[in-house]
């Protein structure tokens, strides 16, 4: 700037006052972008430490191993697949605390394991009756609030009256400890388990496989409904007033809201089709009708972007229109089609609105084995857990969006991966 | 065929391949051709030339109804090849490309290798039976193209990855490889430097011996050089057709004249 | 049954395409020239026998539900006589329990017989359907084979077939759309036949929780939809006071400020913000948002409520920042450089040039990015699902408690449904309201964009 005002006419001062102001606006300006995109960062930032902070502790699981006396008299071949595992456990626990004897703190002991660890045990020795008599070792998740009390989040400090544990209760969970009965391997039981009313057995299999069968019938109907729809759009439609209603109403659909298709869903496929309430098929179609525009836009812009030449040279040597098209111009297109598709998947695969309307939120202790049984997705068991009142659901809600969060960073990976591959310029 | 006796000729002798009659083309409204008569004669190259926008190209679009793709366009009138109409309903525009072959204006070999651009015409042509036939067609007309002894051992490489003379000589092999009557070309030296330019018209003159030959071009320079006939196009009317000799030389009309001496254009 | 028609038909009609394959081979042995490849004679019999038959047999399974449930209703019309729609029901999916074999207590002989006939109608069905399509496909075979000639043009034949599976799937998109219009007038319509229009329209009082026995205590029931809408407002605005100006000023400095490389890498991170799924940022806000929220206000003594709508629609604002901002790049970029060059030449500053210039020639484009986020805030449901309340309330306190359209859609239709009570046609004729509001601002917002965009092309 000085060297401009040493050759011109020297800058008044009510001129360079002016300039400064004229400065410190675009500082002002840059400053205020500056702060809105920290913003954007920061509540990025606590979202993802949030989840991650409450997240983590429900990858590992406190479970507690016991040796346990088969007890013949609680326990028979005959009266198999019934009888005292609860006692047989009791007892197990009682070998180390022989001090309690009190039945009101025998049933309290008992509470220290897991709702789901009889079972276990039950399903052992059916599997093998001649355990019976035996002495087995058993190692079992242990219950939420000594889950919550080993991971510190209940805190030892707090008055009794307002924790779970009892003084008593941690008295016996500490000696537990120091008798090194009490371990947190990794929560495989988180991916491995289905859903429970219980959060210490409670895991996403069953979500999981209900979100892959609803991906799969999504893809099933969307990817070539969309491709076809995109190709007769762009290469074969005539420019009439019935491809631009056809071009508006996708735009459109695109954009209506995720619920009206849960309502749609509902009455006709439910509804007036009548099929199965609560079922990954549904869910897979209602989705598939939610991703379609998403490929169908997708789609027409992968063709636009193949160069007229390829298309002239293929019709030149005596190529049909279909031939061009199936040929040359769909093969070169198929990355960008691909890119679209699985991004619009990642983009279902997040999808709940439409899911709980149609039921899959439902509570399935089993994962479902087809696409008609009940089941839930990812998301909706997300919102199940989130809405449960047990404080070992909040870690597990967490857990379960983290998982959700890598699969669909993966599927993003996937198709940046895709796209910076195969992008053609022309 | 490769090595078949030049055949000299005289012009009179030559069969009318191509006869035009009052052609008319529209694109929607506006009317770009405005009833063209001409005469294509067989085992000649003729060329168009006139002013940019004044319809050669759109004409030579006619001739292997590389028209009918554009949605608005509409041709009306009579051409024919051989005698039999060209936009007969009967007449399946695919067959007749596989005739009436065309290379266009910037080099467009497919993204795939050199064997398989040329190998793809006759594929969908169900021109060869077997693997042997296919090899063959195509080692003829990479030969006639003037390119197989560059690409002979490169012919799994992709075709994009020629130079720009060759990826032209290559459309050309793609355009023969379907052994066509008539080979149509859309200033093909137009994006080519001149060597290569020199190259590609060597060629052009060497397909004369088999196919009828018409190109257009911005060049008077390469009409003179390469053509036998030479028809100027102005504003959508053919102004003159005749001889190249006589329309370089002695042109009858004086938009022509003007043109050729550089006043319109 | 089912299995064994797919199986016949794919089967069938790969030897259609083997059979008219061979035929043309030997045609062309002969030394007549084709018209066609061989391989599209075969695929000709291929789609003459595979398309029509699956259409087939789709409709079958779509309808022989409703047609043998009519076949059972009239086998028992006697004992249905004078009962409600809902007992029907009720005693069809007993007799299809007791079908499936599972039985509860002893059920009457005539049920037990239904049961009986219901099964048998069913395999009746499914033998029927197999013959159907075996005949169906051998007789479209036999077509494509007689077809095959030297001269036959059966690429022609193929690109039809391919061009109208095509239209079809273009045509899909329509048919969603009108499925979407017909199933919420249908719906609505029954909820207006039970509740007059304008108590929906102007009514002030919206209690959707009405007895659905008679026996059960519950409140009249009120379908006033005025609080409902108020409620989506105020999350709606509160969404955008947070999104806007995040949003607007992160693209302007995107857009003109940032250094290149500082761009490559926000960009990308502001996406990152748009792909999270919103059951996650529901979570998000009731975990953390909504409880921060609350102690500020009792540390500085205000009344704040567990659900309140502040927290729902500042998180909804987030959600919404990279939507707002990818669209307010998108129309900045638009503007032609030569309007750039002319404020700069003159010697304005750049910020002068953003503000003067630059943001006024973009806000057609902007304007209409805004208008397809108010769509969004207002169709978005899981964040207020979770995180905004149930009650309705003629309030536009951002600290109270407020709810939305889509959370009364899915508290209402949540859980079991029957689509002949007014709590869940209400839903219903709520979503119609949605829909219609949505659609119009969107059609208003493209056809905005989409001017924007011709305008400096």
């Amino acid at each position: 700037m000085t060297d401009l005002s040493a050759n011109s006419a020297p800058l008044g001062a009510a001129q360079r006052n002016h300039l400064r102001r004229r400065n410190r606006h675009q500082l002002m300006l840059q400053g205020f972008g500056i702060a809105a995109i920290s913003f954007a960062a920061l509540m990025l930032f606590i979202l993802v430490s949030s989840l991650v902070g409450t997240g983590y502790k429900a990858f590992t699981q406190t479970h507690i191993q016991v040796e346990v006396f088969v007890d013949p008299e609680e326990v028979s071949v005959e009266k198999l697949p019934r009888g005292g595992f609860r006692d047989v456990l009791q007892a197990s626990l009682q070998a180390q605390l022989p001090e309690v004897s009190e039945r009101a703190d025998l049933r309290r002991l008992e509470g220290l394991f897991s709702n789901g660890a009889q079972f276990r045990l039950r399903d052992m020795i059916v599997a093998d009756p001649s355990l019976i008599g035996q002495t087995v070792t058993l190692r079992v998740p242990m219950s939420d609030p000594f889950d919550q009390l080993a991971k510190g989040l209940v805190k030892r400090d707090t008055p009794e009256a307002q924790r779970r544990v009892t003084d008593q209760e941690i008295a016996w969970f500490d000696r537990l400890d120091q008798a090194g009965m009490i371990t947190q391997p990794l929560n495989w039981g988180l991916l491995t388990n289905a859903d429970s009313r219980f959060p210490e057995l409670a895991g996403l299999k069953g979500a999981l496989v209900g979100s892959f069968w609803a991906l799969l019938v999504c893809f099933l109907i969307s990817f070539p409904l969309g491709i076809g729809a995109a190709i007769y759009l762009e290469e074969f439609a005539p420019k009439n007033r019935w491809s631009d209603l056809i071009e508006v109403n996708i735009n459109n659909l695109a954009a209506v809201p995720s619920v009206v298709f849960g309502l749609l869903a509902l009455a006709v496929f439910i509804g007036w089709f009548g099929l199965p309430r609560s079922a990954p098929l549904v869910g897979g179609m209602t989705l598939a009708l939610m991703t379609m525009p998403t490929i169908i836009i997708a789609t027409r812009a992968a063709l636009k972007a193949v160069p007229p030449s390829i298309r002239e040279a293929a019709l030149g040597v005596g190529a049909s229109k279909h031939q061009v098209v199936f040929g040359h111009v769909l093969p070169l297109a198929m990355p960008g089609i691909l890119t679209g598709t699985i991004i619009g998947l990642a983009q279902a695969l997040g999808e709940t609105a439409p899911l709980l309307l149609i039921g899959m939120n439902a509570f399935i202790t089993s994962a479902p084995g087809s696409p008609l049984d009940s089941a839930t997705a990812l998301p909706t068991q997300i919102f199940i857990w989130a809405d449960s009142p047990e404080r070992g659901f909040v870690s597990r809600t967490s857990a379960a969006i983290l998982v959700l969060l890598t699969f669909l960073i993966t599927m993003n990976a996937i198709a940046i991966y895709l796209r910076s591959k195969f992008e053609r310029k022309w | 065929m490769y090595d078949a006796p030049k055949l000299e000729r005289n012009v009179d002798d030559r069969t009318i391949k191509f006869s035009a009659r009052n052609v008319h083309v529209f694109y929607g409204e506006t009317e770009a051709i405005k009833g063209v008569d001409v005469d294509i004669l067989d085992n000649t190259v003729t060329a168009f030339i006139g002013p940019s926008g004044c319809g050669k190209s759109t004409f030579l679009r006619c001739l292997n109804r590389m028209n009918d793709t554009i949605d608005i366009c509409r041709v009306t009138g009579d051409i024919r090849l051989d005698g039999h109409d060209i936009y007969d309903r009967s007449v399946d525009p695919v067959q007749l490309r596989a005739k009436v072959g065309m290379v266009f204006q910037k080099p467009n070999p497919f993204p795939k290798s050199i064997y398989d651009n040329v190998a793809y015409g006759p594929r969908i042509h169900g021109l060869a039976r077997t693997r042997a036939d296919l090899d063959a067609i195509v080692e003829q007309s990479l030969r006639r193209a003037a390119l197989w002894d560059e690409a002979k051992d490169r012919l799994d490489q992709p075709g994009t990855g020629l130079s720009g003379g060759q990826q032209q000589r290559l459309c050309i092999a793609r355009a023969v490889a379907t052994s066509p009557e008539v080979l149509l070309m859309d200033e093909p030296c137009s994006a080519l430097d001149p060597i290569a330019t020199a190259q590609v018209e060597e060629l052009i003159d060497e397909l004369r011996q088999d196919y009828s030959v018409v190109i257009v071009t911005h060049s008077m320079q390469q009409a003179a050089r390469v053509s036998q006939k030479t028809a100027f196009f102005h504003l959508g009317h053919l102004v003159e057709f005749g001889d190249t000799g006589q329309i370089f030389t002695n042109p009858h009309d004086e938009r022509t004249e003007s043109y050729i001496t550089g006043r319109i254009g | 049954m089912t299995t064994a028609a797919f199986l016949c038909l794919f089967a069938l009609a790969i030897i259609g395409y083997v059979w008219n394959r061979q035929a043309a081979t030997a045609i062309r042995r002969d030394g007549a020239r084709l018209h066609s490849l061989v391989g599209f004679h075969g695929a000709f019999s291929l789609l003459m026998v595979l398309v029509p038959v699956l259409v087939v047999i789709l409709l079958w399974l779509v309808l022989q539900g409703h047609v043998i449930d009519s076949i059972l209703k009239s086998g028992i019309a006697a004992r249905l006589e004078g009962l409600g729609t809902g007992e029907v029901q009720l005693i069809i999916a007993e007799i299809k329990s007791i079908a499936g074999g599972t039985i509860f207590g002893t059920p009457e002989d005539w049920k037990l017989a239904a049961a009986d006939r219901y099964l048998a109608l069913n395999v009746r069905s499914g033998q029927l359907m197999l013959v159907v399509v075996t005949a169906l496909a051998l007789g479209l075979m036999l077509f494509s084979r007689r077809k095959v000639a030297a001269d036959f043009r059966a690429r022609h034949g193929v690109e039809h077939i391919i061009s109208g599976l095509m239209i079809f799937c273009s045509v899909v998109a329509i048919f969603v759309t009108i499925g979407i219009v017909a199933s919420l007038m249908f719906e609505t319509g029954k909820f207006f036949a039970k509740v007059p229009v304008t108590e929906f329209l102007f009514g002030t009082n919206w209690e959707p929780q009405i007895p659905l026995r008679e026996d059960q205590v519950a409140a009249e029931g009120a379908f006033g939809w005025l609080p409902v809408m108020l409620g989506t407002l105020v999350i709606t605005v509160i969404a955008l006071v947070v999104a806007v100006p995040v949003g607007l000023m992160s693209a302007i400095y995107l857009n003109e400020f940032a250094p290149r490389r500082f761009r490559a890498v926000a960009k990308p991170f502001l996406e990152i913000l748009a792909g999270v799924p919103t059951v996650v940022y529901g979570f998000f806000a009731i975990l953390v948002v909504a409880p921060a929220m609350r102690g500020f206000g009792q540390s500085i003594g205000l009344d704040v409520s567990p659900n309140i709508a502040l927290a729902a629609g500042s998180v909804m604002g987030i959600m919404l920042i990279p939507f707002i901002s990818s669209f307010a790049d998108d129309a900045l970029s638009a503007v032609p450089q030569s309007l750039r060059d002319g404020a700069l030449g003159l010697g304005a500053t750049r910020a002068e040039m953003m503000t003067s210039v630059l943001f006024p020639a973009a806000i057609p484009g902007i304007v209409g990015g805004i208008l397809l986020a108010v769509s969004r805030a207002i169709g978005e449901t899981m964040i207020v699902v979770m995180a905004a309340g149930l009650i309705a309330k003629m309030t536009i306190n951002p600290l109270d408690s407020v709810t939305t359209v889509t959370v009364q859609i899915v508290t209402l239709l949540i859980g079991d449904t029957s689509f002949d009570n007014p709590k869940t046609l209400a839903a219903f004729a709520l979503g119609m309201m949605l829909f219609l509001v949505t659609l119009i601002i969107n059609v208003f917002a493209l056809r905005i964009v989409r001017k924007y965009r011709e305008a400096y092309d």
